[in-house]
């Protein structure tokens, strides 16, 4: 399942683990990423929470976390290389994997039609 | 021509938007940041090929002596500058600062000698103070007006190539030349100068033609458009100032390290030493040194640290010494670079400070300035 936040994250849920990231659109917007820094694998995050900081050549930008969790996992690979946030920001641009704390509050999220909407 | 937001245009201001520029507002003006390329690669291709600015927001003031005589007008304006006017030779260009009591810069400028007047090139953001600042400080002599031209650069190792397409005299000219070339059927004032580091050159040309000219250098392959990202990524890459962030009305030139601007002759035992303001402090400085001093920073990692960023001694220091005044990532040195204000003590290259971010302090270390080799053209 595929949710969205306004702050241009998208949250792919499996059980009560969310993979998350920035959509194509924020990745767009921030322009060539050169920086990441990632959350720490247990750090426990309230929802609105600074997550984790993208830097494109020009500013730095925060990443909130969309819902309340503990971090269980975080994506090296675009520490290493922040080019892959702008080459395949759904895909294995990913940034953190959250367990949820209460997995029905994606409830609340938008779907991928309304969040189409938003950013048309 | 104003936008609805009250945001000025600039001749080229309808070609940015055809090429799917991402405009912003600047110093007044909706100015493209970036274009389809994005930051990075623009940033590269000026590098490596050529890179066409659209600089048409500074503003070109033209100073001209109301007895005929070019050399009564580079007197006086020696009068607000601490800079070598009266040697500068027709059909040249120099870097200089207007200056305020304290020793502070006002603006840094360009300032090219004409045959029988003097043209300035300033910073968008100072356009009307300096415009008063010369009426009131040599109006009595000179008359100033205000010319409403566009301002195009062109620059990167192929820009010389490119423009001799155009021009072929333009490959004669060296570093800091300015002469008059036809472009498309119409006079330009041409300067072989720049803000990138990069071998290029700077284009004044009448409004009206801005865009044909522009149009032309960019069917060029090698040309592509470059935004005020790129721009700023570039000028700092190749340690030159913004003014407003890395200079500004409390900083001497000394301090900024600008004393190479300030030629032999203006100082203390030159023919024409000091008569500028803030002359005492200045001159003292050239010769004791300032408090303190702009550096070139290179942070620990991989992460930018930015203007504003205080600088420390130590992990636990309480009270900063200093602060970052520009800083981002390097895209030609694959890494974060800034530049910053340290006490003189501190300033010696390879001197280990602290920047905070994000509330961490991280090892910065003081580099020389540029951090990458220029490529004018001096020869």
């Amino acid at each position: 399942m595929l949710r969205y936040t306004e702050e241009h994250e998208w949250l792919k849920l499996e059980e009560d683990i969310a993979t998350i990231g920035i959509t194509g659109h924020a990745a767009t917007l921030l322009g060539d990423v050169v920086f990441v820094q990632l959350p720490e694998v247990g750090a426990a995050l309230a929802k609105g929470d600074g997550a984790a900081v993208v830097e494109s050549v020009k500013a730095a930008s925060d990443v909130y976390a969309p819902l309340a969790g503990e971090v269980v996992e975080i994506n090296q690979a675009i520490v290493d290389d922040p080019g892959i946030v702008n080459a395949d920001p759904q895909g294995a641009g990913w940034f953190y994997k959250l367990r949820l704390k209460d997995a029905k509050a994606v409830d609340g999220l938008m779907d991928e039609a309304a969040y189409k909407k938003l950013i048309e | 021509m104003t936008s609805d937001e009250g945001l000025k245009h600039t001749p080229l201001h309808a070609l940015h938007v055809e090429l799917d520029a991402r405009m912003v507002p600047f110093t007044g003006y909706e100015m493209p940041v970036q274009y389809k390329l994005g930051v990075l690669k623009e940033h590269l291709h000026t590098r490596t090929a050529a890179g066409l600015f659209d600089v048409s927001h500074m503003g070109h003031i033209a100073v001209r002596a109301k007895s005929g005589e070019a050399r009564d007008a580079a007197q006086v304006l020696e009068r607000i500058v601490p800079v070598d006017i009266l040697g500068l030779a027709p059909g040249r260009l120099r870097y200089a600062f207007f200056t305020n009591a304290r020793g502070g810069i006002l603006d840094d400028v360009m300032v090219a000698n004409c045959g029988d007047h003097f043209l300035i090139v300033v910073n968008a953001a100072c356009k009307a103070a300096d415009e008063a600042h010369l009426r009131a400080q040599l109006g009595n002599v000179c008359n100033v007006e205000r010319l409403d031209r566009a301002l195009i650069a062109l620059q990167g190792p192929k820009a010389e190539a490119v423009l001799a397409i155009l021009a072929p005299e333009c490959s004669k000219m060296r570093f800091m030349d300015m002469r008059t070339l036809t472009l498309m059927g119409t006079d330009c004032m041409v300067a072989r100068s720049g803000y990138t580091g990069e071998d290029g050159f700077e284009i004044s040309t009448r409004a009206d033609i801005a865009r044909e000219i522009a149009e032309e250098l960019l069917a060029n392959v090698d040309v592509a458009p470059i935004g005020l990202g790129a721009r700023d990524s570039l000028r700092l890459e190749a340690g030159l100032c913004l003014y407003g962030s890395d200079i500004d009305e409390r900083t001497t030139p000394v301090e900024a390290g600008l004393s190479w601007a300030i030629q032999k002759v203006r100082r203390r035992g030159g023919a024409r030493a000091g008569g500028f303001p803030g002359a005492e402090i200045i001159l003292d400085q050239l010769e004791h040194g300032g408090p303190r001093r702009r550096v070139g920073l290179r942070p620990e990692g991989r992460a930018p640290v930015r203007a504003g960023a205080p600088l420390y001694t130590e992990m636990d220091a309480i009270a900063p010494v200093g602060s970052v005044t520009s800083g981002g990532f390097g895209p030609s040195l694959d890494a974060p670079i800034a530049m910053g204000y340290l006490p003189a003590a501190l300033s010696a290259p390879g001197t280990r400070v602290f920047a905070e971010l994000r509330g961490k302090r991280l090892p910065v270390t003081v580099a020389t300035l540029p951090f990458i080799v220029p490529k004018y053209k001096r020869n």
